[in-house]
């Protein structure tokens, strides 16, 4: 079990070329515990709750349900990416206006779920929004004011893109 | 001396001052912190529910390459977990609960050695290592095997394996009053099993400071004090030679209210290696070894004139509160309450009541959000459903003629209750699902053969509960003050040190909003501290709905004592008496001349720096302590809930079309955060009501070990919830806050059930238990003939 490897990940625009990890490390291990970006959490470490959803070459994945070494050469980004001189982003920014954490547990998982769909998605309804924000779990908020966040903040960047255009 | 500071910030949903670290990934949880030379522990634990054990082999264990110890209660010496009510032994058995299991087992799960290794991967090896033989008793498993004839003693000393056995009340000549009463209605139900269940699991991260010659605890605890007095208790050690430092909480919800074992084991483990030990509870001991709650049943009746009106209220209550009593509540946690405060928000004339608490092999239990009321309110809104539907009434007008409407009101179960808005808040209810056309639209789907139907839920939660209540209910521990400790420094904002410790309900902004309004500061100069044993002298933490009634009112009284010393040395360097002042933004004035004033920061300057020029006999510094107890019955908060569901013939489905919440917490501080109090206790109502429930096999080994069994419910099962606010301010609490933490919890169960037999009526088919599972409204719903 204790056979290493030599892994390299990128890692929120930074790559780590000198990660020595066991084949049974989980990603999540490796960003909390080697990179140090603890802002990823560990739920439950088979794939239901979500807290330690990442994006994997931007899609949302569960950072506990895959091995570092699966994610070797690949593209992980991770809450601490959303607001990297400390100021929150829109997302960030909505979910607190709407007060859509509590004790904040669970909060990453749900960040980085949004922005990985609204990336794919950004014209979504409140029923699919709905559909998304079941993936993962919470057990403080009931659920509402995330997918309340989540719609301001889709609603928010569409008027923005409209602007722009 | 008077306060001219305009009150701006309670009742403001100001931006939480939790929320950038939390949302940024800067929040510090417990398995965030990492130290030097850090170990890793786990629990070898009883894979048997009843059993002795005969033999633990961990030679293996050590001879795994990374482990470093391995530990059983004989390795360590620690004393048990003993929690204790000043009951006679006819009402109450004490146990211990051993740290690690010595000889007994009692669950499975239950820890009965520790390992400690390099990191966490290697210590489950070290865990699979271990071998342990046990000799293995008939386990207990349900209330009624525990109180059946010769059943096995899960403690020897609890006969009948019962804790606790109370009568209570016992109104003389109630049975005549049932005798002769028009109507009588029964109700029997039970409650199942539930798990808390935090997404931030239990741990804890234990070190020897060395220099301070201090056990350093960093532990994900509601109640930092009492896991510091447990600790000292069970490790032989002085109260000052253990600090308990509590980083960000991932919710507790009660389970993180009582002290663990584990918390203790990792503090004698790094005790006797003087190195940090980590462990971080794995979901799987979450969900199946942790402090579980809720498992009840009720047998009650009531009787009633022919116009409704309740006239006596008969119970039967038996809690299984599985393995052991936790500290410092013990089993008594559930029935007590339960016998309490059954009558609620009715005026019952006559009452009687027995609760028991019964030990058996499974996981022991804990607080959890609402403690008993999410049952008692469902039992009593079940009784007046029932009678509603014998006399032939309207189930909200039966309900209108029995609410409390003049207060305070002392009820037959001793408890007086302040004012509240029970009868109000009922009619708004009513009248927003009347409005919105629910009752219509219910009409029309019975006329399509479709199920929908309406319920509600009307009750009150007792919160603040102060010394004096916890004393009623004869805990040898007492918890029911909290202390604030406010300190201004050279820049003339504050610290406010509490003894209270949130865990997602926002107290580092709530209580500074108390604080700034006191002292005519802005939101930014106050920081709130929590969760330390050595920077405040004790404290109950964050349990009952305390925090905003007890620990707020602590922190307005330590805030008002500052006010009056910055008033007095205010008064001074202005030349002046301290009534010709008064508090304005950030500094003190004179009365008739706002102009003529001084900062903070220059009162603070002369406090702490220039104290000869302070007024002769005046301390030096700027500090103020004060302590709140609530000398009564406490406060009580009040809601009613409507709720309409529709239930789906093809698939047993329960779905949730509305939800409405007219609630009423007196003075909201943060009206938002109320709300969320209120969303996220609905929420864990309906999942006791439509889906958890822990459940055993016949051997005792628990069904639920993951979150494919265990169903907690997502973003598609919980509706959007309409939230209403009423405000009938508390008289004694400090502002007149009344909690907000568990009403939405206690409602939601009874609101729901009654909905669900309201769309059921017409198969004449009733539902007493949760969770109302939908093969079971599937098996209601076929006599009709809907076709599947």
């Amino acid at each position: 079990m204790s056979e290493k490897l030599l892994i390299s990940l990128t890692v929120n625009g930074t790559r780590h070329d000198d990660l020595v990890v066991e084949s049974r490390h989980t990603l999540v291990d490796v960003l909390r515990h080697q990179i140090g970006l603890t802002g990823t959490h560990v739920g439950c470490e088979h794939g239901v709750c979500g807290a330690c959803t990442v994006l994997l070459d931007g899609a949302p994945v569960r950072a506990c349900l895959i091995f570092a070494a699966q994610a070797e050469g690949r593209d992980v980004r991770t809450v601490e990416s959303l607001a990297p001189e400390g100021e929150m982003n829109d997302l960030q920014r909505a979910f607190s206006a709407h007060h859509g954490l509590q004790c904040g547990f669970c909060t990453p998982g749900f960040l980085m779920l949004a922005e990985g769909f609204l990336a794919e998605r950004p014209d979504p309804d409140r029923a699919e929004i709905r559909e998304v924000v079941a993936s993962n779990l919470c057990r403080c908020t009931g659920y509402q004011t995330i997918v309340d966040a989540i719609e301001s903040c889709a609603r928010e960047r569409r008027c923005g893109a409209g602007e722009t255009r | 001396m008077t306060s001219a500071v305009p009150k701006g910030w309670v009742g403001s949903s100001v931006a939480r001052r939790e929320d950038p670290r939390l949302l940024t990934g800067r929040g510090r949880f417990v398995d965030d912190i990492h130290l030097p030379g850090m170990l890793h522990a786990q629990f070898v634990r009883s894979t048997v529910a009843h059993g002795v054990v005969t033999g633990v082999d961990l030679s293996e264990t050590l001879r795994v390459p990374g482990v470093v110890a391995a530990y059983t209660a004989a390795d360590l010496e620690m004393g048990d977990i003993v929690a204790e009510l000043d009951r006679p032994l006819t009402e109450f058995v004490p146990t211990a609960m051993p740290v690690l299991a010595r000889d007994r087992v009692r669950y499975v799960g239950e820890p009965i050695a520790i390992v400690i290794a390099k990191d966490p991967y290697t210590v489950e090896d070290g865990i699979e290592a271990a071998k342990v033989t046990y000799e293995v008793r008939p386990p207990v498993l349900s209330d009624q095997q525990a109180l059946a004839q010769g059943a096995p003693l899960v403690h020897d000393e609890a006969t009948a394996n019962t804790l606790v056995d109370v009568s209570m009340f016992a109104t003389e000549g109630i049975d005549a009053v049932f005798a002769g009463a028009h109507q009588v209605v029964r109700v029997q139900t039970s409650t199942p099993r539930q798990n808390a269940l935090p997404l931030e699991t239990r741990g804890a991260v234990a070190e020897w400071d060395a220099r301070e010659e201090q056990l350093l605890v960093r532990t994900c605890t509601q109640t930092p004090h009492q896991v510091r007095t447990v600790m000292a208790g069970c490790l032989g050690l002085d109260e000052r030679t253990v600090r308990v430092v509590v980083p960000d909480m991932g919710g507790g919800f009660g389970q993180k209210c009582v002290v663990g074992r584990e918390e203790i084991a990792v503090g004698a483990a790094c005790l006797r290696l003087r190195r940090p030990v980590k462990w971080i509870e794995d979901r799987r001991d979450a969900l199946s070894a942790s402090f579980l709650a809720r498992e009840q049943r009720y047998d009650a009746r009531a009787a009633f004139d022919a116009e409704g009106r309740i006239l006596a209220l008969d119970a039967d209550v038996v809690c299984d509160m599985g393995a052991y009593s936790c500290y410092p509540f013990t089993a008594g946690i559930e029935p007590l309450m339960a016998s309490a405060e059954m009558p609620g928000v009715y005026r019952v004339p006559a009452y009687r009541v027995r609760g028991r608490a019964v030990t058996t092999n499974k996981a022991p239990t804990a607080p959890y959000r609402g403690v008993s009321r999410p049952q008692i309110v469902m039992v009593m809104e079940r009784l007046f459903e029932r009678a509603a539907r014998e006399l032939d009434m309207d189930p909200v007008e039966i309900r209108r003629r029995n609410l409390i409407t003049e207060f305070p009101y002392t009820g037959v179960n001793g408890v007086t209750y302040d004012p509240g808005s029970y009868l109000e808040s009922l009619d708004l209810c009513e009248k927003v699902l009347k409005e919105e056309g629910w009752y219509e639209r219910k009409d029309t789907a019975a006329a399509e053969g479709r199920f929908l139907g309406i319920g509600y839920s009307c009750f009150s939660e007792r919160t603040g509960y102060g010394t004096a209540a916890f004393a009623k209910r004869k805990m040898a521990v007492v918890p029911g003050f909290d202390i604030a400790e406010i300190r201004m420094d050279l820049s003339g904002g504050v610290t406010v040190t509490t003894g209270t410790m949130s865990h997602g309900q926002s107290h580092e902004t709530t209580l500074a909003q108390i604080a700034a309004d006191r002292l005519g500061l802005d939101l930014a100069q106050v920081k709130i501290h929590q969760g330390d044993t050595d920077r405040v002298t004790y404290g109950f933490g964050t349990f009952a709905s305390r925090s905003a009634t007890i620990g707020g009112s602590a922190v307005a009284r330590a805030a008002a004592k500052l006010a009056d010393r910055l008033l007095t040395l205010g008064a001074h360097l202005l030349d002046t008496t301290p009534d010709e002042v008064e508090l304005g933004p950030g500094r003190v004035r004179r009365c008739d001349d706002h102009d003529r004033s001084v900062s903070f920061a220059d009162l603070a300057d002369v406090a702490y720096l220039k104290a000869h020029l302070l007024p002769k006999g005046a301390d030096p510094g700027l500090t103020a302590t004060a302590t709140f107890d609530v000398q009564g019955d406490g406060t009580f908060s009040n809601a009613a809930h409507g709720v309409v569901v529709e239930l789906h013939p093809g698939t047993g489905q329960v779905e949730i079309l509305r939800y409405v919440c007219v609630e009423d917490c007196g003075v909201a501080i943060h009206p938002q955060v109320v709300e969320g109090q209120a969303r996220g206790g609905i929420a864990q109502g309906i999942a006791g009501a439509l889906f958890e429930q822990v459940t055993y096999d016949e051997q005792g080994e628990p069904s639920c070990a993951s979150f494919i069994d265990y169903k907690v419910p997502t973003a598609m099962e919980i509706p959007d919830i309409a939230i209403h606010h009423l405000e009938t301010p508390c008289a004694f609490t400090e502002g007149g806050a009344k909690g907000a933490g568990e009403g939405g919890t206690i409602g939601a169960p009874a609101a729901v059930l009654n909905s669900v037999n309201d769309a059921l009526r017409r198969t004449g088919v009733e539902l007493d238990d949760t969770p109302i599972r939908p093969a079971t409204v599937l098996l209601a719903l076929t006599p009709v003939g809907v076709p599947a």
